[in-house]
Formats: C-alpha cells, sequence, structure tokens
C-alpha cells in the first residue's frame, strides 16, 4: 500500500480549513475514521438496527452477529485466549475505572498499595486514586528520568507484599517513548502482581499480544485505532475477570433476577450492564483491520519511520526547542513529539499553527502530575498517523519556523 | 482570508509585546480571569471617578486580546463601561476568527470588565 492509497480511505483528509489543505497532527486524541469504518457504522443504523442478544427477531440477529463478530475480531487482533475475555467499554477510561473498581473490591484492602507510572494519563491515575481513598490504600507513582524514561529497576524495587497491581502505559500520550511492558508483567509477576496496560496509544502503534506481553489487564479506545468514539475494550485474563464483582448492575449482566436474590451472567455479559454502543463497537472489527493490515505493511511502515525520523531530528535541531520523550533508539518511541518553545507560550503556537491549516494539542495533555515534572504549564504535541505525509511533516517544521518568529 | 487574518494576528503580537509594567506582586489567583486556557491577570485602579486597567497573560496573542480590550475601556466611567454592549468586539470580528476556547476566554475578559465596572458604580 502506498500513503495516498490510506489516504483515500479518510473522507476528512480532502478537506481544507482556513482555505488551506488541513494537516491533521492531533492523531493521539483521536483519529480520522476511514470510509469502512463509517460505512460500517450506518449499515447498521440503516439495515440492522436493533437490541442485542435479546429479541428472535431477523434483526436482532443481524445485529446480535455482528457484535459478536467484532468481539472475536478483537480477540483475534489482540491474541486473547478466548472470547470471553473481551469486555466492551466506552473506551480506556471506562476499562480502567471498570478494573479500579470491581478489581479493587474484591483484592484491595486498607494499607495496599497500587502503582502507576508518573507519565500516566489522568485516566490511569484518578481512578486508582479514587480507589484508594474509598479504601484507604495508597497509591506510590513510579518516576521517570529527565529524557521521560521509566526506569524498571525502581519499579522493582518499589514492589512490596502490599502491591496489588501495578498499572502503567505501553506508549507515553505525552512522551511518545514505549513502555517495556513485557519485562514490567514479568518481574510484577515474581511477586503474584498483576498488571493493567494502557494501549491507548499501544494498539495504534505496536502489535499487541497479549499472550505474549502476559498483561492481566490491557485496555484501549475504538475512537484512537480509527473505530467509531465512545467504543472501547478491556481485556481480561479469565482467572482474574471470573473473580471480580461486576461493578454496574443491570439488563443483560444478570442470570435470574428476584428479591430475594439475584445471579450474574456468565463472562463477558457479566461486565456488560445496559443496551451497549452497538453500531460503535461493531466498527472495531474494520478499524482493528485497518490497523492490523497497516502496522503488518512493510512498506507503509518503512515510510512512516522515515517521516518520524525526519521530525525527530528537525524538532532535536530546532533552536530555543526542548523536546520530551528522547531517546537514542526511535524504534521506542511512536511518531509522537511534544515540545516548548524558549520564550513561546504553546498555546500562541498552535493557534497560529491552527491558522496554516495544521492541527495540533497544545496544553497539558490530561498528565498534569508529567507536566509538573517537567516544570512546565504545558507543550505544544504533534502526534501523526500511517495517512500523514513527508511534505505535511515538511510544511509542519516550516510553518512552525515563521509562527516562532512571528511570536518572538 | 488566511493572510488578511495573519495580519491582524501580527497585530495582536505586536500589541500583546508592547503590553509591559504589570507587577509581578499582583499575579495573584483573585486577579486570574476565569474560562482562559492560558492564565491572564486583570488589575484596576480608580482615579478621578475613571477605571483603568492593567492586564499581563503568559500567551503573547491572549495579551494582545486583553491589550486591545483594556485600550478601549481604560480611561471611562464605571457607568459608561456597564452600559457599553461591547459590539466593538463584534465590529472588529474578533470573536469568529478565535479558537472556542479562546473565544470563551474573550467571553470572560468582557465580563470580567464589565463586572469591575459595575462594582465601581457610585463608589
Amino acid at each position: 500500500m502506498t500513503v495516498k492509497e490510506i489516504r483515500n480511505e479518510f473522507p476528512v483528509l480532502d478537506r481544507k480549513v482556513y482555505g488551506k489543505d488541513l494537516v491533521y497532527f492531533d492523531n493521539a486524541a483521536t483519529m480520522q475514521r476511514p470510509r469502512r469504518v463509517i460505512d460500517r457504522w450506518n449499515e447498521i443504523s440503516l439495515v440492522s438496527n436493533a437490541n442485542i442478544h435479546r429479541a428472535v427477531h431477523k434483526l436482532a440477529d443481524e445485529a446480535t452477529e455482528a457484535y459478536e463478530e467484532a468481539r472475536t475480531a478483537v480477540k483475534d487482533s489482540i491474541h486473547a485466549a478466548g472470547r470471553e475475555e473481551i469486555i466492551f467499554t466506552s473506551g480506556v477510561t471506562a476499562s480502567i475505572n471498570a478494573v479500579a473498581f470491581s478489581f479493587g473490591e474484591k483484592f484491595v484492602r486498607e494499607g495496599d498499595e497500587i502503582i502507576v507510572s508518573e507519565a500516566e494519563h489522568h485516566s490511569n491515575i484518578v481512578p486508582w486514586q479514587m480507589l484508594c481513598s474509598r479504601k484507604g490504600a495508597i497509591l506510590k507513582p513510579v518516576p521517570v528520568d529527565d529524557d521521560g524514561k521509566l526506569d524498571v529497576t525502581t519499579l522493582k524495587s518499589m514492589l512490596s507484599d502490599r502491591t496489588r497491581m501495578v498499572s502503567v502505559t505501553h506508549v507515553s500520550n505525552v512522551l511518545g517513548l514505549v513502555n517495556p511492558v513485557k519485562e514490567i508483567t514479568a518481574i510484577c509477576h515474581e511477586r503474584n502482581i498483576p498488571v493493567l496496560v494502557d494501549g491507548a496509544q499501544g494498539i495504534v502503534h505496536l502489535d499487541v499480544d497479549v499472550s505474549d506481553l502476559d498483561c492481566d489487564f490491557y485496555a484501549f479506545s475504538g475512537h484512537k485505532v480509527y473505530a467509531a468514539p465512545g467504543t472501547g475494550i478491556l481485556y481480561g485474563k479469565k482467572k482474574w475477570l471470573e473473580q471480580m464483582p461486576p461493578y454496574m448492575g443491570g439488563g443483560e449482566m444478570v442470570g435470574t433476577v428476584s428479591f430475594s436474590g439475584t445471579t450474574y451472567a456468565e463472562l463477558p455479559l457479566k461486565f456488560e450492564a445496559g443496551t451497549q454502543n452497538i453500531a460503535g463497537n461493531i466498527t472495531l472489527k474494520p478499524a482493528l483491520g485497518l490497523a492490523d493490515a497497516l502496522k503488518h505493511d512493510v512498506e507503509i511502515r518503512r515510510y512512516e519511520e522515515d517521516v518520524k525520523e525526519y521530525l525527530y531530528e528537525k524538532l532535536t535541531g530546532f533552536p530555543g526547542l526542548t523536546l520530551f520523550g528522547r531517546t537514542k533508539d526511535l524504534k521506542e518511541k511512536i511518531s509522537l513529539f511534544s515540545f516548548v518553545v524558549d520564550g513561546v507560550h504553546h498555546e500562541d503556537l498552535a493557534l497560529l499553527l491552527d491558522k496554516m491549516g495544521i492541527a495540533v494539542r497544545s496544553g497539558q495533555m490530561c498528565a498534569e502530575p508529567l507536566m509538573d515534572r517537567f516544570g512546565v504549564t504545558g507543550m505544544l504535541r504533534a502526534s501523526l498517523a500511517p495517512y500523514n505525509t513527508m511534505e505535511e511533516a515538511e510544511y509542519f517544521i516550516r510553518s512552525l519556523e515563521k509562527a516562532v518568529a512571528m511570536l518572538r | 482570508m488566511f493572510d488578511e487574518w495573519l495580519d491582524k494576528y501580527e497585530y495582536l503580537i505586536e500589541l500583546g509585546k508592547a503590553l509591559k509594567d504589570y507587577p509581578e506582586d499582583k499575579k495573584t489567583d483573585d486577579r486570574l480571569i476565569k474560562g482562559c486556557q492560558s492564565r491572564v491577570w486583570l488589575d484596576y485602579e480608580i482615579k478621578d471617578g475613571k477605571i483603568f486597567f492593567n492586564a499581563d497573560s503568559d500567551a503573547i496573542i491572549t495579551k494582545g486580546i486583553i491589550s486591545l480590550l483594556i485600550r478601549i475601556y481604560s480611561g471611562r466611567t464605571p457607568q459608561e463601561i456597564a452600559a457599553s454592549d461591547f459590539s466593538v468586539v463584534e465590529k472588529i470580528g474578533l470573536k469568529e476568527n478565535l479558537s472556542p476556547t479562546r473565544a470563551n476566554g474573550l467571553v470572560s475578559m468582557i465580563e470580567t470588565i464589565r463586572r469591575v465596572a459595575e462594582e465601581n458604580i457610585g463608589q
């Protein structure tokens, strides 16, 4: 495949903003959606709209089948052991909250410890803080070094008999650095500590194989990986999910209901109370199909690497610019660049770049503790997708130079 | 359209750079304007029944915007400001050309100026 062919799949990439060609570099916030996802999404509403798992009629059959096919597609894509380990949620946030609540109810007691890294998104911090305040447990952050790298040795030294969970991101949404989650999992498992991996960025750029990683939970959002917004996955090992109580009660998640007592449905429905985002979740199949195809396309991969290397080199050489998440080995970093420029506010830069047709993110990126770690009030972030081109990267650098010159 | 706007931004940036002498010790939380993405401080004093504003921001374009506003409203009486319909902001077309978060910030700045005026009527 060529980049041009990929771009044809994404209708929005043809649009203009302020009379300029759109350069969409805010992919870590949300990915644009390909035609195959939009078509599938519409098709369900146009042709097969029904509630799933319940009625005995044709439309319900079609919707249920498509829904369960999507579950199988997710299972196959991430190499889970079984379909019952794949829970549909509304996104990473919901997935982590579900584990924090449900696992926490069952396994976390006063004085226990939960470990996260300093480079986590708020959605991998706050649910654990809430759990800790409910249970009187302690949340401990693993520091990152000046390059933003998580130190596995430090993490190892922080594990104790009271550690109940280690929850880390696969790839930082600010630094773009890939954490050694397989190694982290192995270290934690030596002490029987389960590991949750926040895969919000990882699922987009890396081959995710939960059997190989051996992590206990893996969470990701659909909208960041080409699917509909309000969709997401919680992968959990059966041995944990079976022991965890449901965190929401309602329809679908029950066996029998009576006022003298209710039994719960088997996995995965135990964790899928209420009517789900049916059409949205169904788009995970075509979305992951595309993501996997792009991840395995040698030509596309090489092109992405070229663009990444170009931007890394240009940004590290840019006068007065500080890039966060530096690494000697670019294989350890996705095509995501957060930085500040001396004497220039990130928000001013984002505003001028917007007027030049470039969409980037500015601010704290839902990672306030990490901003504090680096002593900044915010950063500018350019995050790329396989559909971004070298020409766009070059235009971005020229535009950045122009914007900085205007602001200084 | 774009280049015209680039010119306007250059003007705002110039205004922002020209706005100086806001004392560090007045960068306090009670002077912060809520609702802006970047930090904006607004201070004022009253001389001979007229309000004089001073402001600062850590973002230069935001500083340009607040500078424009305080140029318009400084040196007027509280009554005049409170009675103003702030249509001048609409006329210069600033609001439509800001990103939504900036436009919200602009609304917050105007509301703060109006509130200051109202609080000082009859003082």
